[in-house]
C-alpha cells in the first residue's frame, strides 16, 4: 500500500460559518495501482489531491503516504517527503518560466543534491516526450502541449514513487491531450509508479485501473474498472 | 541547506528577470552616490581644515579684541620670546578721489612681518613684501575692479591720501560675504594716526600676531592665563582654535548635508522596499513550485534573498563609484562659500561607510517583504488565487532593526542620545501619520462610497479599498516622499523670505555712524540736501558694566556659581538714551521711563536678552563705569526688540537727563531712494566729515541674498538626490499597483470596455491616491517646517503658497501620469496575450 487515508476532514472557516470540503474520506491505493479521482466542481477533488500529495494538511484524520505519516510532518519535512517519493502533473503546467525546459526537468534532481548526471537523465526525458530539440527553449517558448510534455518529464525525472495529476489535459485540445495522455500512461508503465489522476474527463478516468467518485465532499463511489468492485 | 542548488536556482530564476529590479539598482545607486558623496566631501574638508589652520590664521597665535591689549597682559605675552605683528583693523569710508565715489571699507594697518605662513597674495607679487616701505595701500582686487581702479591710483583714508601699491587677491580674517561689503586695504600701522580715523564710536579691532618656537606648547600657555585673557574680554586663538572653530562654522552645513544623505537613503530604502515587494509578487508561482517540488521554505527563502543581496551589492559598489565621482563636483558648486578650496580627494572612510550603511539598509528594507517568501504555500501551484501572502511574524524583528539602524545613524550625525531619538519618533510619527490616513481612507471610501455616482467614478474609488488595494503603500511612500520634498521647499523659501523682507518696503537703507555730537547739525543739513527722511538719529554712549546685584564685576567673575555668562559681562556696551520707547519694541515688564527726575534712581530699560545674560530681574541695581565716571541704575523696564527693523537697536536705554554730559557720538539712519543718490550721498558725508561711516544696508542685502541664492542652489543641488530618488519611489510605488490592477483591466476590456473608460477608471483611483498622499505630504511638511522654523531657526512662518500648490499639482499629475501610462501597456495589448500571461 502506498497511500492510505483514513477519516479525512477539511473544513474552512469564515467569519460565521464553517465549510466541509472533505467528509470523512477513506480509502488506499496499491503501489503501482492507476486511479482516477472524478466528480463536480466544488466536490473536493483538488482538496483530496492537495492533501494526499503533501501539499496541505487535513483538518483531521491520517494520511500514510509511501509508508510515512504526513499528517504529523511539519512543512519542511512533508518538502523533503515530497521530493523524494512524489511527481506532479498540474493542469496549468506550473513550469517556471525563467528556466529552460531542460532546467525544469533537472530541478527535482538538483533538489535532492543529484546534480551528477542529472543533466544526462533530463536529456534522455526530453527526447522520451519528444522535446530533445527543444531543451534550451524557456516556457513562453513553448505551446500548451509542449509545456505538458516538458511536465510530464519532469515529474518522472525523480523517479517518484506516487504521481499526482491535476487534469492533465485539461488546458489541451483533444488531439494534444491524447497524445500527452498516451505519453503520461506509457511512462507510468516504463517506471512502474502509481499514478493518482484528478479529471473531469471520464475518457481518460476510463483508462485508469480504478475510479473514486467524489461528490459534496464524500467518497459516493470507489469502483474498481477491471474487478468491477464498488465500496 | 542545498547551497550549491540554492545559488544556482538563485542564478537561473533571476536570468530573465533582472530588468524588473532595474528601479531596485538605481535607488541604491542613487541613495549610496549621495551618502558617499557627501561623507566623502565632508572628509575633504575636515582634512582641509587640519592642514590649512596655521596658514588660514596666518601665526601661530592671535592675540585681540575691541580694545588696546592692556599693558599687564602684553608683559605676559612679552614672556613668550616670540615674533610679533600688530594690527588695528578699522572699519572706515574711504574715497576715491580718480572717480570722485566713496567706499566703506576695512582697513588693516600692519607692523611686523605678518603673515608668518601662507601668503598675502598681490599684484604685483612683490607689492606684499613693499607696501608697508612707504605711504601705500593694497586695495581689495574686486573693489578695485568695481571701481575701475589702477595700481598708482589714491585712495583717501580719512585725513591721508594713499597711492594704490598693489591689488590685493587674499585677504587674511575675511570671508566672503565680509569682503564685498567692506573690502580690504592694507596698510602699515604706522600711518593709522594720521589718518584720524580712531574717534569715539569708531570701530576697531586690535590683534596681536605672534610666531613661536616649534617646541613652544601655546595650548598649554593659553590654559594656563585663560581667565586672565577673558577678563579683559581679550580672545586669544591658537592654531588649534582657529581649527576647531572652522569645524564649528562649517558643522551646520555637514549637518545639512547629513540630512540630504539620510533622505536620499531613506527615499531609496522605500523604493527598495517596493521594488522588492513587486519582485515577489511576481515570484509566487515560481516558489510555490519550488515548494511544491520539495524545496524547504528557508532554501526558497534563501533563493531570493541571494538574488536582491548580489544586485544589492553590485548596485552599493556602482553607487560607492558613482558618489566618489559626483564628490569631485561638490567642491564646485560650493565654491564661494569655503575660504579656501577644498581638495578633491576620493575618501575611503566615505566609501566604506558608504558601502556598509548601503548594504545594512538594502538588506534591512528588502528583508521585509523577502520574509514573506517563508509562507508562500505549496498548494498555490492547484489554485492560483490572489489571497495575500501570509505575513511573517520575524519581520516586526526586522521592523525593529530598521528603527534601531536609523536611530544609530541620527545618532553618529547628532552625537546626540535626545536628539536621534527625538528625530527618529519624528519620522515613525510621520509613517504612522500616512499609514493611519491610509486606513480612514479605505474605511471612509467604503462607509461612505457614492453608490449613485458613474460607473467610471465607482470602479476608481472602490479600488481604494477593494482586496489587495495598494492604499496604505501607495499613500505612505507617495506621501513620505512629497512631504519631505515640501519640506525643503518651505524651509528655503522661509530663509529667502525673511531675508527679502528686510529690505523691503519703507525700510530704511542706509545708516551713518561715528558723527561727533557738533557735527550733528551738518549731517542733519546734508540728509534734508538730498530729500532724504531721518528716520532715526540717535546719540550713543559707551560704557561698561561695573557690577550689579551689590557686587563688583570682578567679583562676578571671580564667583565660580554665577549664571550670568562672561560675553555679557565683558561686552562693551553701547547705551542709548530716549524720551519714548521705540514703537517697534514690546514693553514686556515695568513702566518704561523716558525723563529722568534727577533724584537717586535712574530708572534704565533692558532688552530680555540682555537681562537674560546677566540672569537680572526687574529692579535690579546696575552700575555703569561710564568712561571714567561710575553711574549707578536700576532696571525700570524689560522690552523686546524687534530685530527685523532695519534701525539701530539697543540692549541698554536710558533715560533723559543722565548722559547729555559723556563723551558720546551719533548714528542717524535714513533711506535713499536709488544708487546713485546712495553714491552721492556718501560721497558728501565722507568730504564734510571723514571721521564718519556710511553704511549701505542695500548692498549688505544684496550681498545677503547672493549668499541665499548661493545657499539655495547648494539645497536645490542637494534636494536632486532626494527628489529623483523620490520619483523613482513614485514610480516603483505605482508599478506595484500596475501588478495588481491589471487582471481587472484586463478583464474589464475583455468583457467590453473600451479605451477611453479603462483610462478614466485607472484616472480616478490614481487622483484619489495622488491628492490624498500628496495632501497628507504636505501638511506633515508644514508641521515639521513650522516646528523647525519657530524652534530651530528662530524665523517667522510666513510661507507662499504657490510654491506648494505646485509641489501639489506635480505629484498628483505625477501619479496620474504614470498610473496611466502603466494602463496603456494593458489597455494597448490584446487581452488574450495578457490573460494567457497573468
Amino acid at each position: 500500500m502506498i497511500l492510505e487515508a483514513k477519516e479525512i476532514f477539511k473544513t474552512y472557516k469564515s467569519v460565521n460559518k464553517e465549510l466541509t470540503v472533505l467528509d470523512n474520506i477513506n480509502f488506499h491505493v496499491e503501489k503501482g495501482e492507476i486511479v482516477a479521482i472524478v466528480g463536480p466542481s466544488g466536490s473536493g477533488k483538488t482538496t483530496l489531491l492537495g492533501l494526499c500529495a503533501g501539499l496541505d494538511s487535513p483538518t483531521s484524520g491520517a494520511l500514510q503516504l509511501a509508508g510515512e505519516g504526513i499528517s504529523q510532518m511539519n512543512e519542511n519535512e512533508k518538502a523533503d517527503l515530497r521530493n523524494r517519493k512524489v511527481g506532479f502533473i498540474f493542469q496549468n503546467f506550473q513550469l517556471l518560466p525563467t528556466l529552460t525546459a531542460l532546467e525544469n526537468v533537472m530541478i527535482p534532481l538538483e533538489l535532492q543534491g543529484r546534480p551528477k548526471g542529472a543533466e544526462a537523465k533530463a536529456l534522455d526525458l526530453l527526447e522520451r516526450v519528444g522535446l530533445g530539440g527543444r531543451s534550451h527553449h524557456y516556457p513562453s517558448q513553448l505551446s500548451g502541449g509542449e509545456m505538458q510534455r516538458v511536465s510530464l518529464a519532469r515529474a518522472f525525472s525523480n523517479d517518484p514513487e506516487i504521481l499526482f495529476a491535476d487534469e492533465p489535459t485539461g488546458n489541451l485540445d483533444e488531439e494534444t491531450g491524447l497524445i500527452v495522455e498516451n505519453l503520461l500512461f506509457d511512462l507510468n508503465k516504463e517506471k512502474q509508479t502509481t499514478l493518482i489522476i484528478v479529471t473531469h474527463d471520464l475518457d481518460l478516468a476510463n483508462k485508469t485501473d480504478r475510479i473514486i467518485k467524489l461528490k459534496g465532499g464524500k467518497i459516493v463511489s470507489d469502483q474498481s474498472i477491471k474487478s468491477s468492485s464498488t465500496i | 541547506m542545498n547551497w550549491s542548488l540554492i545559488i544556482k536556482t538563485a542564478f537561473r530564476d533571476s536570468r530573465k528577470d533582472r530588468s524588473k529590479l532595474v528601479l531596485f539598482m538605481s535607488s541604491i545607486i542613487l541613495g549610496v552616490a549621495a551618502l558617499v558623496a557627501i561623507n566623502s566631501f565632508n572628509d575633504n574638508l575636515v582634512r582641509d581644515i587640519e592642514l590649512q589652520s596655521k596658514s588660514l590664521l596666518g601665526a601661530d597665535m592671535t592675540v585681540g579684541g575691541n580694545r588696546p591689549i592692556p599693558d599687564s597682559l602684553l608683559m605676559s605675552l612679552d614672556s613668550l620670546n616670540a615674533e610679533q605683528s600688530t594690527e588695528i583693523e578699522l572699519f572706515s569710508m574711504s574715497f576715491l578721489p580718480s572717480i570722485e565715489q566713496s567706499q566703506f571699507v576695512r582697513i588693516k594697518a600692519l607692523t611686523g612681518d605678518f603673515p608668518y605662513y601662507g601668503n598675502l597674495l598681490t599684484e604685483p607679487a612683490s607689492a606684499s613684501n613693499t607696501y608697508k616701505s612707504g605711504v601705500y595701500a593694497l586695495v581689495d582686487d574686486g573693489m578695485m575692479l568695481q571701481y575701475g581702479l589702477e595700481v598708482g591710483d589714491s585712495i583717501k583714508l580719512g585725513e591721508l591720501m594713499f597711492p594704490i601699491h598693489g591689488r590685493l587677491l587674499t585677504s587674511f580674517g575675511s570671508v566672503g560675504a565680509g569682503t564685498s561689503f567692506a573690502p580690504p586695504i592694507y596698510i602699515a600701522g604706522k600711518h593709522i594716526p594720521a589718518t584720524d580715523l580712531i574717534q569715539p564710536g569708531s570701530l576697531v579691532n586690535y590683534t596681536n600676531y605672534y610666531k613661536v618656537d616649534n617646541g613652544t606648547n601655546l595650548d598649554e600657555w593659553k590654559r594656563a592665563r585663560r581667565e586672565r585673557f577673558r577678563n579683559s574680554a581679550i580672545r586669544v586663538t591658537t592654531v588649534e582654535d582657529q581649527r576647531e572653530n572652522l569645524e564649528r562654522a562649517f558643522s551646520n552645513l555637514n549637518d545639512f548635508l547629513n540630512i540630504v544623505a539620510l533622505i536620499s537613503l531613506l527615499l531609496a530604502c522605500i523604493s527598495v522596499a517596493s521594488s522588492v515587494l513587486i519582485y515577489v509578487k511576481t515570484k509566487v508561482q515560481s516558489i510555490a513550485i519550488l515548494r511544491c517540488l520539495g524545496m524547504k521554505s528557508e532554501e526558497a527563502f534563501m533563493v531570493y534573498f541571494l538574488q536582491i543581496f548580489a544586485l544589492g551589492i553590485l548596485s552599493v559598489i556602482l553607487g560607492v563609484a558613482l558618489g566618489s565621482i559626483i564628490q569631485v563636483v561638490l567642491p564646485i558648486v560650493l565654491k564661494g562659500f569655503l575660504p579656501y578650496e577644498v581638495t578633491m580627494s576620493v575618501s575611503l572612510p566615505a566609501m566604506i561607510k558608504g558601502f556598509v550603511m548601503g548594504i545594512l539598509s538594502t538588506t534591512l528594507f528588502a528583508l521585509g517583504p523577502l520574509l514573506s517568501v517563508r509562507n508562500i504555500s505549496p498548494l498555490k501551484t492547484l489554485r492560483i488565487s490572489d489571497d495575500p501572502v501570509k505575513t511573517d511574524p520575524l519581520r516586526w524583528l526586522v521592523y525593529g532593526m530598521i528603527v534601531l539602524s536609523i536611530a544609530g545613524f541620527l545618532y553618529s550625525l547628532t552625537k546626540s542620545v535626545s536628539d536621534a531619538v527625538v528625530s527618529t519618533i519624528g519620522i515613525l510619527v510621520a509613517f504612522l501619520v500616512l499609514f493611519m490616513v491610509a486606513k480612514f481612507v479605505t474605511w471612509a471610501t467604503r462607509k461612505y462610497f457614492p453608490k449613485k455616482a458613474s460607473f467610471v467614478l465607482r470602479q476608481g474609488l472602490s479600488n481604494l479599498y477593494r482586496p489587495n488595494n495598494q492604499t496604505q503603500t501607495l499613500i505612505v511612500s507617495i506621501g513620505l516622499g512629497s512631504g519631505i520634498l515640501t519640506l525643503l521647499f518651505i524651509l528655503q523659501g522661509l530663509i529667502l523670505a525673511n531675508v527679502e523682507d528686510m529690505g523691503a518696503g519703507n525700510q530704511p537703507n542706509m545708516i551713518v555712524f561715528g558723527i561727533e555730537n557738533d557735527q550733528d547739525a551738518e549731517m542733519q543739513s546734508i540728509t534734508k540736501s538730498f530729500d532724504m527722511p531721518i528716520i532715526q538719529n540717535v546719540p550713543v554712549v559707551t560704557m561698561e558694566l561695573a557690577g550689579w546685584q551689590g557686587k563688583t564685576k570682578k567679583e562676578w567673575l571671580r564667583d565660580t556659581t554665577r549664571t550670568a555668562s562672561r560675553r555679557t559681562i565683558n561686552r562693551e556696551a553701547r547705551v542709548s538714551y530716549r524720551a519714548e520707547m521705540d514703537e517697534d519694541d514690546e514693553l514686556i515688564a515695568g513702566t518704561y521711563t523716558g525723563v529722568h527726575d534727577g533724584g537717586d534712581s535712574i530708572l534704565i530699560s533692558l532688552d530680555q536678552r540682555y537681562m537674560d545674560g546677566l540672569d537680572l530681574e526687574l529692579g535690579d541695581e546696575l552700575v555703569w563705569n561710564v568712561q571714567g565716571t561710575l553711574i549707578k541704575s536700576y532696571v525700570g523696564s524689560i522690552r523686546k526688540i524687534n530685530f527685523r527693523k532695519l534701525t539701530s537697536r539697543f540692549f541698554i536705554l536710558f533715560p533723559t537727563g543722565v548722559l547729555e554730559a559723556a563723551p558720546q557720538f551719533r548714528i542717524l539712519v535714513t533711506k535713499s531712494p536709488s544708487k546713485q543718490v546712495t553714491a552721492d550721498f556718501r560721497n558728501a558725508v565722507v568730504k564734510a566729515m571723514p571721521n564718519a561711516s556710511v553704511i549701505d544696508l542695500g548692498s549688505i542685502l544684496s550681498t545677503l541674498n547672493d549668499i541665499i541664492t548661493k545657499v539655495s542652489y547648494v539645497i536645490k543641488f542637494m534636494a536632486g538626490f532626494s527628489i529623483l530618488i523620490g520619483l523613482i519611489v513614485l514610480i516603483s510605488s505605482l508599478f506595484l499597483s500596475k501588478f495588481q490592477r491589471i487582471r481587472e483591466s484586463v478583464l474589464l476590456r475583455t468583457l467590453g470596455a473600451v479605451e477611453k473608460k479603462i483610462y478614466r477608471i485607472n484616472a480616478v483611483e490614481y487622483a484619489a491616491l495622488g491628492i490624498l498622499s500628496a495632501l497628507t505630504g504636505i501638511i506633515l511638511a508644514l508641521v515639521g517646517s513650522y516646528l523647525l522654523a519657530k524652534f530651530v531657526f528662530e524665523l517667522e512662518f510666513n510661507i507662499s503658497w504657490w510654491p506648494i500648490l505646485g509641489i501639489f499639482i506635480f505629484i498628483v499629475a505625477l501619479t496620474v501620469a504614470i498610473g496611466l501610462w502603466n494602463s496603456r501597456d494593458v489597455v494597448k495589448r490584446s487581452p488574450l496575450e495578457i490573460l494567457r500571461n497573468v
